[in-house]
């Protein structure tokens, strides 16, 4: 397996096809994947042929069954070494499989499981017509308020399609962190990114700002992704090759040999840097880090809050596992390039991120500012540039993951006549209505807030230690101002829910059926078990920590 | 192996408390039984530690040692010296008096649904709150400390928060706000020092590669582990920061007098007498073993603070109008003599802040619970609401008044002994400092009587006139808190004993001796 065979291909399409070889696929390690892209594809065929009544348990069992077959796959791959001492490229050099992506893999195939849960949710909303809903618009297509609308809804249309562009997503999502060169990347960026848009535009309730939110979000990714993509040009054009390794061996300058087609750009250091900055701002707007975050509160407010919590969660374990690889594998070469200006991102998007969530009195638009600063804190973890650095940051992606689907599966719960009660101030009192979920909600927020003996301390730790280690110790002491400036609107929630008066108008807190609870109760089940017990998975996580290159 | 008996005595109420939240709604009495029983048998074992420790022996004893987070270089390591065993000790003797003075503070109001079960939750925190302040007196780790440190803020904002006194002079929607302002107030202030220390604590183990107290300690004395000294100054200030604002140091003291007054007099006593010793503990323990050079270096300024929270402390007690607030500042006064003894780097001053840890945890309990039932009486926290209250109920006029003799540490009870220690060991040493400090004394006699006066004497205020005396609950709350202070201050020497080897270790880790007065005499 030659480390260049990808550069062949590229460069030597014109030479006769007999000198093309065939490729040679480890269908096996990339089992996880192929499972999930090809339910999707079962997912599309059941929407065609299977009748519209049993479409939404077909696309549930269907789903359920890749997903938990994807992550057995991942454990299975895992437990045979290919983590560790059989990390290697598969695919012709596009795939990397190593210890990072099998464990950001195992996370999003458990974020993807548990938002399916939540996706298939249909005991909240009230039955209309006599059909029971989920989140989703009854049909996509229909004009909010038109009379086409009012018909897809009396005739109990549901959009089951939500449950294959979820798998797409996902599908996407396993390739991005494990992609081994740029061309890889960018097919697992807009893999992932498509579907993300579309299901952000079906919400049932508040149609028009859920359309405005994915329109917004599409336009603002589409922008993103087209930077990155100028990037991947100019990294070809100075390195002669889109692999991760040859681009790494190029930056270092152990390659001597230029491609003659390229030789008056190949080595070009104007070419690295703004390259690699273009690249590095795709992913960070993916990662939603200030100054790049500006579609998040928006996003994370109109989309339908199963998909936002899957999408909170899942978004930021694949974008961070493409960073750390971008960054470690093919940069490191550039580390004194590139950490200043880490730096100064992840001192803006802490400080950003909190100060601002302060301001805010919709619950969604907090939670997606505290998801912007717990980006910040997770890159305090990318800059230390240690393999306790990796493993900090891996850690925290799973801690992370968890605590905010189970915290989006709590505001789906919390419900006035209008759909979710999403206002701050509809939660007053809550505690006395329904003390379990406002405890339950209590120990996310407190688990984002970073209180020991949670699963956020034990993240937060983690990565604060390697920084500290990795000499970024200015880094960790605003992280830490930044926690404190953090924890004052969790617990102002907190305050609001157990210690105000309950209003007389205010939301009910609706029953769900067992496969949110599931969701939730997964949520607490790890956030307290990574915050008492984090050592097995710390295990893991280190384990993991190491790039094949 | 042995059994894990420092272990036991803080699971116990962490079990208790859940076992406490898991009870029907319906059931509240048996809830209270159930956390009055367990908080006892924690008694028992802590008295259990007190009585098989060897002031003698070894210098940390019931060692417990597991592997926790290897990968944090955290071990579950506990152990205790003759200062934890008194803390813990008093720790577990005053909750049970909590519990039985707030015995009806939490029984439920008329809103909330079915299964809103404030009382459960009441004295589930309560435990809870014991089970961490114990874990953290016994931890020899210093990020199990730490972790235990910061959670206790949890339960004890929802006691706070949650829970006040029924009637307020401007109504429930009022105390309600007030109540969550203290609270926010209180965590903030805790979780801002704790994050700091966050930091230190990080910045330790980068530079030790372990949170094994006894293992730093010594690396830190043979020199196997070097700081430098600016290093090690940050590091002191970091871990200072965190238990200065949970003592409370003057200038960090404002979130004290809020949440004193508006929680109820046993979630006071909680803060005050319990939870706030914390923060001295972590002084004795943590800052001037760890950080021997930079504690000495930030001995003055630390000085001048606590001679600042002495007088300031005393000043503005006397000023208070609220009874609870009045409590309040006369605790920043008392810590600041406890954080005076600490600093003052003599035998006799740090035996004495030790024992003034535990005789202010007692004396402030009697004074803050007897001024809790005069309060649930009347409705009122205002001074200026009560007069003659010793002609109605003479009983609790009297334990009101040994209350307050002994916060202004008459002698012949417990808190003049320890005052009169810290003030000896900071005299010996600094005596100008020790000369202040004598007016705090002056001053604290002149709140306390004046409160006195005010309340209980005078004629009978018509609102006060129908005020029956204290019940038996009530009783057997008080009566054991004054014989305690009572015989701690004729016969302190069984604490003494207990408490002497370990201030004398911890004064040889800060290199320090006791200044020879004859030598001083002959010059």
């Amino acid at each position: 397996m030659s480390t260049a065979a990808v550069h062949s291909l590229w460069t030597t399409a014109a030479d006769p096809i007999s000198r093309i070889q065939a490729p040679k696929i480890e269908y096996g390690q990339l089992s996880p994947t192929l499972i999930v892209i090809g339910a999707a594809l079962v997912g599309v065929l059941i929407e065609a042929f299977v009748p519209r009544a049993s479409r939404y348990y077909a696309q549930v069992f269907v789903s359920v069954v890749a997903l938990a077959a994807a992550f057995a796959a991942v454990v299975a791959l895992a437990a045979d070494g290919y983590g560790t001492t059989k990390a290697h490229i598969a695919a012709m050099g596009a795939i990397a499989v190593d210890g990072p992506s099998l464990f950001l893999q195992g996370t999003i195939l458990l974020a993807g499981l548990l938002g399916v849960f939540t996706f298939a949710e249909r005991r909240l909303d009230p039955a209309a017509h006599g059909n029971r809903v989920d989140s989703f618009a009854a049909q996509a297509a229909s004009v909010p308020g038109s009379e086409s609308e009012k018909a897809a809804m009396k005739a109990g249309f549901t959009t089951t399609e939500a449950f294959p562009l979820l798998l797409f997503a996902v599908g996407g999502m396993l390739v991005f962190p494990s992609a081994n060169d740029l061309l890889t990347l960018f097919v697992a960026l807009e893999v992932f990114s498509l579907p993300l848009y579309l299901l952000c535009a079906l919400a049932r309730r508040k149609r028009l700002m859920s359309q405005e939110a994915a329109v917004k979000y599409f336009l603002l990714g589409a922008f993103a992704s087209a930077f990155t993509l100028f990037g991947i040009a100019m990294l070809y054009g100075y390195a002669g090759s889109v692999s991760y390794a040859r681009i790494a061996q190029v930056v270092e300058g152990t390659v001597t040999n230029v491609d003659p087609a390229l030789a008056n750009t190949m080595g070009n250091d104007v070419l690295l840097l703004i390259g690699a900055a273009m690249i590095a701002m795709g992913l960070l707007f993916k990662v939603a880090a200030v100054p790049f975050h500006m579609w998040t509160p928006d996003v994370y407010q109109g989309a339908p809050t199963p998909v936002t919590g899957f999408m909170a969660a899942a978004t930021k374990v694949a974008a961070f596992g493409a960073l750390l690889r971008l960054l470690y594998v093919v940069l490191p070469g550039l580390r004194w390039d590139w950490r200043p200006v880490m730096w100064a991102v992840a001192i803006v998007t802490m400080l950003g991120g909190a100060i601002v969530a302060i301001t805010q009195t919709d619950i969604k638009r907090m939670l997606a500012y505290s998801s912007i600063a717990h980006a910040g804190f997770i890159l305090a973890g990318v800059i230390a540039t240690t393999r306790d650095g990796v493993s900090s940051v891996l850690f925290y992606l799973a801690a992370y993951s968890f605590v905010t689907i189970g915290a989006f599966a709590v505001v789906t719960l919390v419900r006035d006549a209008g759909g979710e009660a999403t206002h701050l101030s509809k939660w007053a009192g809550l505690g006395r209505r329904s003390p379990l979920v406002a405890a339950v909600f209590a120990v996310f927020l407190l688990a984002f807030a970073g209180i020991p003996l949670t699963s956020g301390f034990a993240g937060k730790f983690a990565v604060f230690k390697a920084a500290a280690e990795g000499g970024a110790t200015p880094l960790v002491v605003i992280g830490v101002i930044s926690s404190a400036i953090a924890a004052f609107f969790y617990v102002r929630v907190i305050v609001l829910m157990f210690f105000s008066e309950p209003r007389p108008e205010g939301p009910t807190v609706a029953v769900p059926s067992p496969l949110t609870m599931t969701a939730i109760g997964v949520g607490v089940a790890v956030t307290l078990a990574l915050g008492v017990a984090p050592q097995y998975f710390l295990d893991l996580a280190s384990q993991a920590g190491v790039f094949v290159r | 192996m042995s059994f894990p008996l420092l272990t036991a005595t803080a699971a116990l109420p962490a079990v208790g408390a859940i076992a406490t939240a898991a009870v029907p709604a319906a059931r509240r009495t048996a809830a209270k039984w159930l956390a009055l029983v367990v908080s006892l048998a924690t008694l028992v074992l802590a008295a259990v530690i007190g009585f098989r420790f060897e002031p003698g022996g070894a210098r940390y004893q019931f060692t417990e040692s597991h592997a926790w987070i290897r990968d944090f270089g955290v071990r579950y390591e506990l152990g205790v010296d003759g200062i934890a065993v008194a803390l813990v000790a008093l720790t577990a003797l005053l909750i049970p008096f909590v519990i039985l003075a707030g015995w009806h503070d939490a029984d439920p109001l008329e809103t909330g649904s079915r299964r809103w079960r404030p009382t459960q939750g009441f004295f589930a925190l309560i435990l809870a709150v014991e089970a961490m302040v114990i874990i953290s007196f016994e931890a020899m780790d210093v990020f199990v400390f730490y972790i235990f440190f910061e959670a206790m803020l949890i339960p004890m904002y929802f006691l706070i928060g949650g829970f006040g006194d029924r009637a307020h002079e401007h109504g429930e929607e009022a105390a309600s706000t007030q109540r969550s302002y203290a609270a926010v107030k209180f965590l903030l202030y805790n979780l801002v020092g704790g994050l700091i220390m966050l930091a230190a604590v990080i910045g330790l183990y980068v530079q030790a590669g372990t949170f094994s107290l006894p293992e730093i300690v010594q690396a830190r004395a043979n020199g196997s582990l070097h700081m430098a000294t600016g290093t090690e100054r940050w590091l002191f200030l970091g871990f200072f920061f965190a238990f200065a604002v949970k003592a409370p140091l003057w200038p960090l003291h404002t979130w004290l007098p809020n949440a004193m007054g508006e929680a109820t007099a046993p979630v006071a006593v909680l803060i005050t007498a319990v939870v706030d010793k914390v923060g001295t503990f972590a002084m004795l323990r943590f800052c001037l073993q760890l950080f021997p050079e930079a504690s000495k270096w930030a001995t003055p300024v630390i000085l001048v603070l606590a001679l600042i929270s002495i007088v300031y402390g005393a000043l503005l007690a006397v000023g208070q109008r609220d009874i609870k607030r009045l409590v309040a500042y006369a605790s920043i006064s008392h810590f600041g003599f406890i954080i005076l003894g600490i600093f003052a780097m003599t035998s006799q001053g740090q035996s004495g802040a030790t024992l003034y840890m535990v005789n202010h945890g007692i004396s402030t309990a009697a004074l803050m619970l007897v001024a809790g039932f005069l309060i649930s009486r009347r409705g009122s926290r205002l001074i200026a609401d009560y007069g003659g209250v010793q002609k109605v109920a003479p009983v609790l006029a009297g334990t009101f008044l040994i209350g307050s003799l002994a916060t202004l540490s008459l002698p012949g009870l417990a808190p003049f002994v320890s005052e009169f220690l810290v003030l000896v060991g900071t005299f010996v040493r600094h005596p100008a400092i020790g000369i202040i400090a004598t007016f705090g004394i002056v001053l604290a006699a002149l709140y306390t009587l004046v409160l006195y006066q005010r309340t209980m004497t005078g004629p009978v205020k018509p609102q006060v006139a129908e005020m029956p005396d204290l019940r038996v609950r009530e009783l057997l709350v008080v009566a054991p808190l004054i014989v305690l202070l009572i015989f701690l201050g004729v016969y302190p020497k069984p604490v003494a004993d207990i408490v002497n080897p370990a201030v004398k270790q911890t004064m040889s880790d800060v290199h320090q001796t006791d200044p020879k007065p004859e030598v001083e005499a002959v010059k």
